[in-house]
């Protein structure tokens, strides 16, 4: 049960970041997985004094975003794909040999962010008008090219992320991992400030105004290309994040990111790749299923996770016919 | 008088289908200028054209003597579109929407936008109750208003309105075209797209007939009013 609380907790930081990109740029992140995998890799590469391949592809791709962008608005472009790779790579080089472990966190979750907004750069901005399945199988594509870079940069084996926390606390009966509490704190803080992000920003509102009437957010000068970028950078971060927390729970391997990805994909499904607090229960169902589908019959436990889609799909596509006409 | 907007011999279309063939207007500073015409002439592509919501295939558009941009450009200096469907936030307050019309303005630094606010307020006092409402749960009227409020929010110098007075009440509508006169007063320049032609005449200085994607008449408005072709065609009065 609370292994369940806690993978759910995880799900539902997936979801969250599924429905922020999807709802603003329709696109369904798959590689999210992937993403999630690189931060748990990437700061376990970091906890055992080696460089990680992440920083170089990042290094590279973004030299290239820095190289097509820069007829445009050269000083930002500068900032974003030039001195900040340059000032990261260089932190890194500096600090891996300290092995400590807060350091290769946050190192991790540096490395993985900006890869989302070059995503949407290379793979997604230049075909945004583009039909939902078409974004999906870019999508699809784009989940076996991160696997097999994290299978060359990381190798087959699973690897640990560092723990934030080794401590365990006697609450009653229950044996609690510190690191549970961390997921869970982490989750409550990173909902706390996604919801004053959306509810009491101008960009957070514009992310919204974007998802609610993409017309509507063109006419009033909202640059579509800016805010898929940031909803991108949420959701990299979002599962960078996921990866640091997970990894320290189940080590992880650089393939391993995909069914993590689904699931939390599970919980979105269940608010109807829309609701906020539908998808946050979806999570943890999903997680405390999963964890007892384990208890009691462990080579079912992905058949039960996925055979609740069954209902709620019949369920919404008997409410659809309601929802048509908003299209 | 100086032109603020100069469209010469515009080309748009979709896809393949050309639906504009070369369409040439002006807006001068300070003046309404009325575009009327049948369902299907274009005018709502020659909007969209303009505001560089589709591809422009050929000619010009000229907005303050510079070649138009992106829309995202244009809002940012000042010519702002109220489409036709309204594309209102739905699920987003009054409030909300409201300032995300001024949007631009923040992006440039301008923080305080409740001045505007507040001048929208006593144009659609109607708003002002409704602040904290949902803009989905609003009436047809009421949406037209916060969608020219949410427009007046970035503080325009050109409006350019697409049917405001569709689907709405005779009594809503005539409150709408008295804003819109009070505002050309007040020297802000509007180009506007109606269906309602003897209510856009009379408040318009200058008018154009839109047909099949082309210009066929043009004039002051008092003088379409009472040309007798367009009489016969689109106010329907006994000759």
């Amino acid at each position: 049960m609370q292994d369940g609380i806690t993978t759910g907790a995880i799900y539902l930081l997936l979801a969250i970041g599924l429905l922020i990109v999807f709802s603003v740029t329709r696109v369904i992140f798959v590689p999210q997985g992937d993403l999630l995998a690189f931060g748990t890799l990437t700061a376990a590469t970091l906890q055992s004094g080696q460089i990680p391949g992440t920083l170089w592809l990042l290094d590279g791709v973004s030299a290239l975003a820095l190289l097509i962008s820069w007829h445009r608005a050269p000083l930002r472009t500068a900032l974003t794909w030039g001195v900040y790779p340059f000032v990261l790579t260089m932190a890194t080089l500096l600090l891996a040999r300290f092995e400590h472990p807060a350091m290769s966190i946050l190192l991790a979750l540096a490395i993985v962010t900006p890869m989302g907004p070059l995503i949407w750069r290379f793979a997604f901005r230049p075909v945004a008008d583009a039909s939902v399945l078409a974004l999906l199988i870019i999508a699809m594509a784009l989940h076996f090219v991160l696997a097999g870079v994290g299978l060359v940069f990381f190798g087959p084996e699973e690897a640990r992320a560092p723990a934030i926390t080794e401590s365990n606390f006697e609450l009653g009966q229950l044996n609690v991992s510190g690191q549970s509490l961390c997921v869970l704190a982490s989750c409550i803080i990173l909902v706390a400030a996604l919801r004053w992000f959306f509810g009491a920003t101008i960009y957070g509102k514009a992310l919204r105004a974007t998802a609610s009437d993409r017309l509507g957010a063109r006419l009033v000068g909202i640059d579509a290309a800016a805010t898929g970028a940031l909803a991108f950078a949420l959701a990299s971060f979002i599962a960078a994040l996921a990866g640091v927390l997970i990894g320290a729970v189940t080590p992880l391997s650089y393939d391993a990111g995909f069914d993590i990805g689904l699931k939390g994909f599970v919980a979105a499904i269940m608010g109807g790749l829309a609701s906020f607090p539908l998808a946050a229960a979806g999570a943890v169902l999903v997680g405390v299923l999963e964890s007892l589908g384990s208890f009691w019959a462990s080579a079912y436990r992905d058949v039960i996770v996925f055979t609740l889609l069954i209902p709620v799909l019949a369920w919404l596509s008997l409410r659809a016919g309601s929802g048509e006409e908003r299209a | 008088m100086t032109a603020l907007l100069r469209v010469d011999r515009l080309h748009a279309g979709y896809g393949k289908v050309e639906v504009l063939h070369g369409v040439s207007l002006v807006v001068p500073e300070g003046c309404m200028v009325a575009i009327v015409g049948p369902n299907g002439a274009g005018k709502t592509t020659l909007l969209s054209a303009i505001m560089g919501l589709l591809p422009r295939i050929g000619g010009h558009v000229l907005y303050c003597d510079e070649p138009a941009g992106s829309t995202e450009a244009l809002v940012a200096s000042g010519a702002v579109l109220v489409p036709e469907r309204r594309a209102l936030f739905a699920d987003m307050s009054v409030e909300d929407n409201l300032l995300l019309g001024a949007y631009t303005r923040r992006r440039a630094g301008n923080r305080d936008t409740s001045a505007s606010m507040r001048d929208v307020f006593t144009t659609f006092p109607r708003l002002e109750e409704r602040r904290r409402q949902l803009a989905g749960t609003l009436s047809g009227g009421e949406r037209q208003m916060l969608a020219l409020g949410r427009a007046l929010m970035a503080r325009p110098r050109l409006l350019l309105l697409d049917e405001p007075s569709l689907g709405l009440a005779p009594m809503i509508v005539r409150a709408i075209f008295r804003v819109l006169a009070d505002l050309r007063a007040s020297g802000l320049s509007i180009l506007l797209v109606e269906q309602n032609v003897r209510a856009a005449l009379q408040v318009s200085d200058y008018g154009y007939v839109l047909e099949m994607g082309a210009i066929v008449t043009e004039g002051r408005s008092s003088d379409l009013a009472n040309d007798a072709r367009v009489i016969a065609t689109y106010l329907g009065a006994r000759r």
